[in-house]
């Protein structure tokens, strides 16, 4: 198995703050390899040095082969890469964007037409070639900011919260791409903070508070939870999630929407004693029920563990 | 460090990229092409030395036929125009106190007299110093004048020729006109504020959109950014260069005695510098209108006023004379004025050009290593 990236303690520190601590992975080729945590936990700033913008305070590790710190320009050429705020010039049109990052990435002649063809098709725009692009839809936007990414046909593909802010439907419409991506062979990494898109990865890495706190599948990071889980609604999620903390027979308890989820020792037990518990705080449950962990109930019982908080 | 390999094409892309978008940003395009117009035309016009027509008060008190003649020497020289003619001492001060005269020229009786006996004849010459600079010419022209007519009147006395005639002639600037030497040297100024003002945009307005982090993450490489975003800017500030000259001589009609090639390639170098300095700001604050407002303060204030181009260096404090040798619009003001006036080629100003390539070299250099590929 071949490794797309390898990464060893990679650290970085802004001054005083650590933003990535030690951390450790591998990605071998052709993963859809999901990046989940809270916003601050260290993503972004793994992401950027592993696309060679940042340069590592400690540790180091190779993307496609090249070693992260001494050989970025290599790296570049072989990644795609789509920032949080896709950063396409808004005061070019879709072509001159087009033009502009092939000319950037050296791709030429009739390979340029039939990128640019692809790319035109793939976001949607053919009809659009000639319209400024920051009169473009977000979600339209951040299509063509994928075709221009890409237009190298690089084998790895960094996004870096490429959904946030954009709605539903096209969420999963660019989802869509990814697979199509992936099925090609392209490996892809990508960070997120929605739980229902880290479902889609192959495998997870879960990072809170600079730190890796866990990698592995989705359905392999459920099992890991084997007590029950009930949930809770209630008109007072924030003080019903604070009271239940100490209430017995509750291992943990934490904010889900706007519902409460708990996490305990014994369903049946647990389901007749809280409504007392928290009616005597003055807290009505309108309804306890047993639910299966999602990867959030997950993530939140992953970094209690640790003894950390989540932050964000 | 191994030096890059360059690729023009992506150098090419960022030039034609930086193009379409300046082409599309009318604040750029106003700043290209109006800006330097604008300031041509207005300095061109303002900042004049040449006195003309200064009013003149004459009170003859002597009335005779020599003191007609050297009120005549006044008007005949070109530079007074005498539009009042008073008969009492005590109408003069409120004309000078209005600010209607500048100077006003009083003969005492007794005037033909005291010349006829070959006795030293005094006149009184009242001047307005409330603006120093012109009462200083003012007093000049009249003194020469007066000198001329003594002269003259020495030699009719006497009988003679004059020993010693001086038959002077101005080279260069026959005509003495200040816009033949103010013009040339704005071209500098302009270039200077306009490239670097220009260029300030380019960095900043990337990091100002979030467009930099996605140029980092390709390969280009940051010197074929910097030349890449220099070539758009290069060629506005060329365009510029010829319409200045253009104006220069229609509007002005300053000669142009040079060569156009030598002026093309030093004007090049000049930009080159400027627009590294600009880049290296833009780079360095990543404020779009921090960036503007340094570059402006940076070069307007040191290309006008210690450049040579209104004030004279020499006589100024040893601190600022020694500042002017770094102010790299002085070196360009002379290529400009040498290649305008004189005509002269590299033979002569080869000094300047060496200038220019220390210019264009230090820009440059300011600007690529202020320009990091690394995003926090």
């Amino acid at each position: 198995m071949t490794l797309a990236v390898e990464v060893r303690d990679l650290t970085r520190a802004f001054g005083d703050f650590l933003a990535v601590d030690h951390v450790t992975f591998d990605v071998p080729e052709g993963e859809i390899f999901g990046f989940l945590g809270p916003n601050g936990a260290g993503k972004t700033t793994t992401i950027k040095m592993l696309t060679g913008l940042l340069a590592p305070t400690s540790g180091g590790g190779r993307v496609a082969g090249f070693d992260l710190r001494t050989r970025a320009e290599a790296i570049k050429q072989r990644i795609g890469y789509m920032s949080q705020l896709f950063s396409l010039y808004a005061d070019l049109t879709v072509d001159e964007n087009i033009a502009f990052f092939a000319g950037l990435y050296g791709v030429t002649g009739s390979r340029l037409a039939e990128r640019r063809d692809w790319a035109l098709e793939m976001s949607g725009l053919g009809d659009y070639r000639g319209r400024l692009t920051g009169q473009l839809p977000l979600g339209v936007k951040q299509r063509l900011a994928l075709g221009c990414a890409v237009l190298h046909q690089p084998p790895i593909l960094f996004l870096d919260e490429p959904t946030s802010g954009v709605d539903p439907v096209s969420r999963r419409t660019f989802w869509d791409l990814i697979y199509q991506f992936a099925d090609r062979g392209t490996t892809i990494f990508v960070s997120t903070h929605y739980m229902e898109e880290a479902e889609y990865c192959h495998r997870l890495a879960l990072m809170n508070r600079a730190r890796l706190i866990a990698l592995d599948r989705p359905a392999a990071l459920r099992a890991r939870l084997t007590e029950p889980i009930l949930e809770i609604a209630t008109d007072h999620g924030p003080a019903a999630a604070q009271a239940l903390q100490h209430a017995p027979g509750v291992i943990e308890a934490a904010m889900f929407g706007r519902a409460v989820h708990v996490v305990v020792e014994h369903a049946a037990s647990a389901v007749q004693a809280l409504p007392p518990f928290l009616s005597a705080r003055g807290i009505t449950a309108h309804s306890i029920t047993p639910v299966h962990p999602s990867l959030e109930d997950v993530f939140v019982s992953l970094v209690r563990r640790e003894g950390g908080v989540v932050v964000g | 460090m191994k030096l890059p390999t360059l690729s023009p094409r992506r150098l090419l892309a960022i030039g034609r990229k930086e193009a379409l978008q300046l082409r599309r940003d009318p604040r750029s395009l106003v700043m290209a092409f109006a800006y330097p117009a604008l300031m041509i035309v207005f300095f061109g016009y303002v900042i004049t030395f040449d006195i003309r027509d200064i009013n003149l008060a004459v009170l003859d008190q002597d009335r005779t036929p020599r003191s007609r003649e050297l009120v005549e020497a006044f008007q005949a020289a070109g530079y007074f125009r005498v539009t009042e003619r008073l008969s009492r001492y005590q109408d003069l001060q409120p004309l000078l106190d209005r600010g209607a005269v500048r100077l006003a020229l009083v003969i005492p009786p007794g005037f033909q007299r005291d010349l006829a006996a070959g006795r030293p004849a005094a006149v009184q010459a009242l001047v307005d110093g409330a603006d120093a600079n012109t009462a200083a010419i003012a007093l000049n022209y009249a003194g020469a004048i007066v000198t001329a007519y003594s002269a003259r009147v020495a030699l009719r006395a006497a009988q003679q020729r004059a020993p010693v005639v001086p038959q002077s002639r101005v080279w260069y600037n026959e005509t003495l006109e200040s816009s033949n030497m103010i013009v040339p040297g704005l071209v500098a100024v302009i270039m200077m504020v306009i490239a670097a003002m220009l260029s300030a945009l380019t960095v900043a307005r990337e990091w100002e959109r979030g467009t930099m982090e996605q140029l980092a993450a390709t390969p280009v490489h940051r010197v074929e950014v910097i030349l890449g975003k220099l070539l758009p800017y290069l060629g506005i500030g060329l365009v510029d260069v010829v319409a200045a000259v253009l104006v220069g001589q229609l509007l002005f009609q300053v000669p142009f005695r040079g060569s156009p090639v030598l002026l093309i390639g030093l004007a090049t170098l000049f930009l080159i510098g400027a627009l590294g300095l600009g880049i290296f700001i833009s780079a360095a604050v990543k404020s779009q209108l921090l960036a503007t407002q340094t570059s402006l303060l940076a070069t307007y204030l040191p290309s006008l006023l210690l450049s040579g181009l209104i004030f004279d260096l020499a006589s100024m404090p040893l601190v600022l004379r020694l500042i002017s040798h770094l102010v790299p619009a002085r070196y360009f003001i002379v290529v400009l004025r040498g290649i305008f006036l004189k005509g002269v080629g590299v033979g002569v100003l080869w000094t300047q050009g060496l200038a220019m390539i220390a210019f264009a070299v230090v820009g440059l250099t300011l600007a690529v290593r202020s320009f990091r590929k690394e995003i926090a």
